[in-house]
């Protein structure tokens, strides 16, 4: 018999199914192997409840606070390990590495409450951290952790503020210096029966829901908590293999949430776990009724048409990214970055994305100095979009498609781009004259060649140009030969 | 054709011998420069059957200009003491008295022909002197073949207008073609695969009903993106290092200011059913631009724009337009790529509808067996992963992702209760690098393409 490994994805929602113990008591509830537990807080046999007193100087950096206890506890090895795995778990995910939430787990026994969360500058704290030999300052720690691989990352957190955070018990023991560390003095061992866990934090809510996590995922080794099962019909069912204890009152359903379960927080994600339960591939599939008659965009039938018959005419269509460097649409092509009215990204990882496309000009060049040992001439378009900035947008941007061609051989091919130009307007029905149809006449620009350029004007608007282009943009996109090209909106043929 | 008249004489030349002739022979014999031959052989090879010629090459010995000089005139040894007067110089005791000229009666023998009568010796050490050379020599060997005749007809290559005036062709023979040879490509343009898909998915969409929605703006502020989807602020998909923030414009200005206070209620407080993430909502976070990271955000506006309408009317709309995400690139990963999204809103729309749904979808897609998987999106409830079976893979791969949206994001747009909204999503660069088996996206996607593969990419037809 051969080991079966078996790879479970555990959504980013279920943190109740991050360690072995909430897994396991899931599927057991589900194969109705245990009854769906139900948790309920249980005072301590002898004496008051612990109390955790929070200063209001927690204000200034770390202001909430939630701690509890968990009796009667009996370690192993592994539930050790699992224990503080959870921890680091949670860590990493909902407290969004310790910044939202931090956990402290304790040894009660070798501590004594009622508890003080305060804060107080660095040089006020002194300790002994967890596996050291002697006591620190809060600021001899901050250096002493610059180097730790597994700590630096955490300093950030507190480190510019005026105070820390600090918990004390009642003998001024320190239990923890959160989110950096903890005392070793209350540290868990094998050997610890009671542990008091507190989480400090930026979100009060999530710090109720991870130690709602840590306390009921670790309940079950305690002594102290007992199980109801309830039976119910059909949907009833099926939610309490979910964990989620369900009966049926008259027509209705009454659920109970337990506090593993933060996600549940609409009865949508009860139904969802009732189809869970039931098997996504048992439901019947129907076919929705709803009768509709499909409407095509009619901006992007026509690119769709124009396309068509732009590859009939002998070019082909490239596809390039809209995001690109600075220098792409504006000193390669001889022009100044203000001019554009480019859109800027505010954290590009490289220059390629520093800024979106407001030409397609640059995009088509480069897919030729990609493609240079093709045979010539090479002859490219494109129709998409690009971006410009337009404060009459809500977003204070919009998108204009547009239609780009380049050609690219031994000679510039001026008249080949203006032989495009003009069977393109033949297509969009726009005839050669001036006023009621479309005429180019001679343009500066310094993208083109001097004398080499003109504009496109219909109904006497400019839609673009088109030209041969300067030499020094064809050297800045490291292309050798002659080449002309053609930009121009086809939004205004809608 | 040139000289027929050599070709003619060679063909009755070959007619007289058994078995076959050398060209140099032949060229020998008709008295013509072997080039000539030459030419004859490969026009009589041109029309078909008629000889078979194979080539051949052979070397023998031909004397250099100063070799043929010393044939001539004697070696310069020879010469020299042909030159001393019978008086004698002072060095002629060292000489014999006569001599024989071997090198010039060597030259001279190669220069009869009679190169064989010689030693390799003899040969090199004249060669090193340069008074001989080795030639090679090209020649046929020339038999007959299967259509042998003495005569020569003229082939033409091709049909004129002449011939089809005049009636000619009926008189002449044609060459024959060579059917295994290509033809001249068409010179045309093409269009780009990865749009040739899209064309197709968009056909798709059609066919079943779906309207386009208008996806033409890349630029987005969280609030549409993220807010109205219910996905809270503090999400890591809202991280600087999965979505593209902008710097300018900053942030967004506009907003429908009712609805806005209705997602602030219910992430920060909860409401139309539900507890809400229970999390201070900012609107300033609400404010940033980004590049969209799905088009789901248009999605949202379309339902919007729905929920204003006096009389809810049952909506399919579908979008393929590009998105945006600032994550770790590699072989399959760019950080713009296009998604498909088809929406059905409708009263009383089922997990089975949504199915139902994918299950007509897929089939035009030529995919049949469809299997579910339960996954989680922030903004639908439940969610379910596609997944079909790759019967070359034999396994079961993910096609799409699919869902509910929450009534979190429905409800406060202003949406009837009992209407639900289905959706689902694919990429399409996913599907195309299947289809046109590309392995690495930079090939189909952006300025790196292979362009000889944007022209030799077939029609694309997604069914089969």
């Amino acid at each position: 018999m051969t080991d079966c490994i078996v790879s479970i994805d555990v959504p980013a929602n279920r943190y109740d199914l991050l360690c072995l113990e909430g897994l396991a008591r899931g599927l057991q509830v589900f194969k109705n192997k245990l009854d769906a537990p139900r948790y309920r807080r249980v005072s301590p046999v002898s004496g008051d409840r612990q109390r955790l007193i929070i200063t209001k100087e927690t204000a200034a950096v770390r202001p909430h606070a939630v701690a509890a206890v968990l009796r009667n506890i009996t370690f192993t090895q592994e539930r050790y390990d699992s224990f503080i795995e959870l921890q680091e778990k949670l860590h990493q995910n909902i407290c969004r590495k310790r910044s939202l939430v931090a956990i402290g787990t304790h040894d009660l026994d070798t501590i004594s409450g009622p508890f003080t969360f305060t804060a107080k500058r660095p040089g006020d704290i002194s300790f002994r951290p967890l596996n050291q030999t002697k006591e620190y300052t809060a600021t001899q720690l901050m250096s002493l952790y610059k180097t730790d691989s597994h700590l630096k990352h955490y300093l950030p957190i507190i480190e510019d503020k005026p105070v820390y955070p600090i918990i004390y018990d009642s003998n001024g023991v320190v239990l923890s210096m959160p989110p950096i560390i903890n005392g070793d003095h209350s540290k868990i061992s094998l050997q610890t029966k009671n542990v008091f866990i507190e989480c400090t934090a930026t979100d009060l809510t999530k710090a109720k829901i991870v130690l709602d996590m840590m306390v009921t995922m670790f309940s079950e080794y305690s002594d102290f908590l007992s199980f109801f099962s309830e039976s119910a019909e059909s949907i009833a069912q099926l939610l309490t293999r979910m964990c989620l204890l369900s009966q049926t009152t008259g027509d209705e359903l009454e659920v109970e949430i337990p506090p593993t379960r933060p996600d549940v927080i609409h009865a949508c994600d009860i139904m969802e776990d009732a189809a869970v339960a039931y098997g996504f591939n048992n439901i019947t599939r129907t076919i929705p009724r709803t009768y509709t008659v499909a409407n095509q965009l009619p901006l992007n039938k026509l690119t769709e048409l124009l396309r068509q018959d732009l590859a009939a005419a002998g070019f082909t269509e490239a596809l390039n990214f809209a995001l690109c460097s600075q220098e792409d649409i504006a000193d390669k092509l001889g022009k100044r970055i203000s001019e554009t009215g480019a859109v800027h990204i505010s954290n590009p990882k490289t220059a390629d994305f520093q800024v979106a496309r407001t030409t397609l000009l640059p995009g088509l060049l480069k897919t030729i100095a990609a493609n240079r040992k093709m045979p010539l001439p090479l002859k490219l378009f494109e129709i998409s979009d690009v971006v410009l900035k337009d404060q009459n947008k809500d977003v204070g941007a919009r998108n204009s498609r547009r239609f780009s061609a380049v050609y690219y051989n031994k000679t510039p091919g001026f008249e080949v781009i203006h032989g495009l130009l003009d069977r393109t307007m033949q297509l969009l029905e726009v005839k050669a004259v001036r006023g009621g149809g479309y005429h180019i006449q001679a343009a500066d620009d310094s993208t083109f060649f001097p004398g080499r350029c003109a504009e496109i004007f219909v109904c006497g608007k400019s839609v673009g140009r088109l030209g041969v282009l300067h030499p020094d943009v064809i050297s800045h996109f490291e292309l050798t030969m002659p080449c002309s090209a053609l930009e121009m909106d086809i939004e205004p043929f809608l | 054709m040139a000289d027929t008249g050599v070709a003619e004489a060679l063909l009755r030349q070959i007619e007289k011998v058994d078995g076959g002739a050398d060209s140099l022979e032949l060229a020998n014999s008709l008295g013509v420069d072997h080039q000539v031959v030459v030419g004859a052989v490969k026009s009589l090879q041109a029309l078909g059957d008629v000889i078979s010629a194979e080539l051949r090459s052979s070397k023998h010995w031909e004397l250099t200009e100063e070799g043929t000089e010393i044939a001539e005139q004697g070696s310069h040894e020879a010469r020299v003491f042909g030159s001393i007067p019978p008086e004698g110089l002072p060095q002629a005791e060292l000489m014999v008295e006569s001599i024989q000229d071997q090198v010039r009666e060597t030259l001279l023998l190669v220069q009869r022909g009679r190169s064989t009568q010689l030693e390799e010796k003899e040969k090199n050490e004249l060669k090193k002197r340069k008074l001989l050379s080795e030639v090679t020599v090209k020649s046929y060997w020339i038999t007959k073949d299967s259509s042998f005749s003495t005569t020569v007809s003229k082939q033409e290559t091709e049909l004129t207008p002449e011939m089809i005036a005049t009636g000619s062709w009926k008189e002449k023979k044609f060459k024959p073609y060579n059917f295994e040879a290509m033809g001249v490509a068409p010179d045309c343009g093409h269009l780009h695969p990865l749009m040739k898909v899209r064309t197709q998915f968009r056909q798709i969409f059609l066919e079943m009903g779906f309207t386009e929605m208008p996806t033409n703006n890349f630029i987005e502020s969280s609030f549409w993106n993220f807010d109205s989807l219910f996905q809270p602020q503090q999400h890591p998909a809202r991280d600087q290092h999965d979505t593209f923030f902008l710097s300018e414009p900053e942030l967004a200005h506009q907003f429908p200011w009712d609805y806005l206070e209705r997602v602030k209620r219910v992430h920060s407080q909860g409401g139309y059913g539900s507890q809400g993430y229970k999390y201070d909502w900012k609107l300033e976070e609400a404010q940033k631009n980004i590049l969209r990271t799905h088009t789901t955000a248009v999605s949202a506006r379309m339902l919007y724009k729905l929920a204003q309408q006096e009389t809810f009317s049952p909506v399919k709309y579908f979008s393929i337009d590009r998105v945006f995400r600032n994550e770790t690139l590699d072989a399959t990963h760019l950080a713009e790529f296009h998604q498909i999204e088809g929406v059905v809103a409708d009263y009383g729309m089922t997990l089975g509808d949504l199915m139902g749904v994918l299950h007509q979808f897929f089939t035009k897609l030529g995919i049949t067996k469809l299997r579910f998987k339960p996954a989680y999106n922030p903004y639908t409830e439940p969610s379910m992963e596609v997944f079909s079976y790759h019967e070359g893979l034999k396994r079961w791969v993910e096609v799409g992702n699919s869902g509910v949206f929450r009534p979190e994001m429905l409800l406060p747009m202003g949406l009837p209760e009992d209407v639900s909204v289905i959706a689902w999503g694919l990429s399409l660069e996913r599907p195309t690098m299947i289809k046109y088996g590309i392995n690495n996206i930079r090939e189909l996607v952006g300025h790196k393409v292979n362009l000889q593969m944007v022209y030799d990419s077939p029609l694309c037809r997604l069914d089969s």
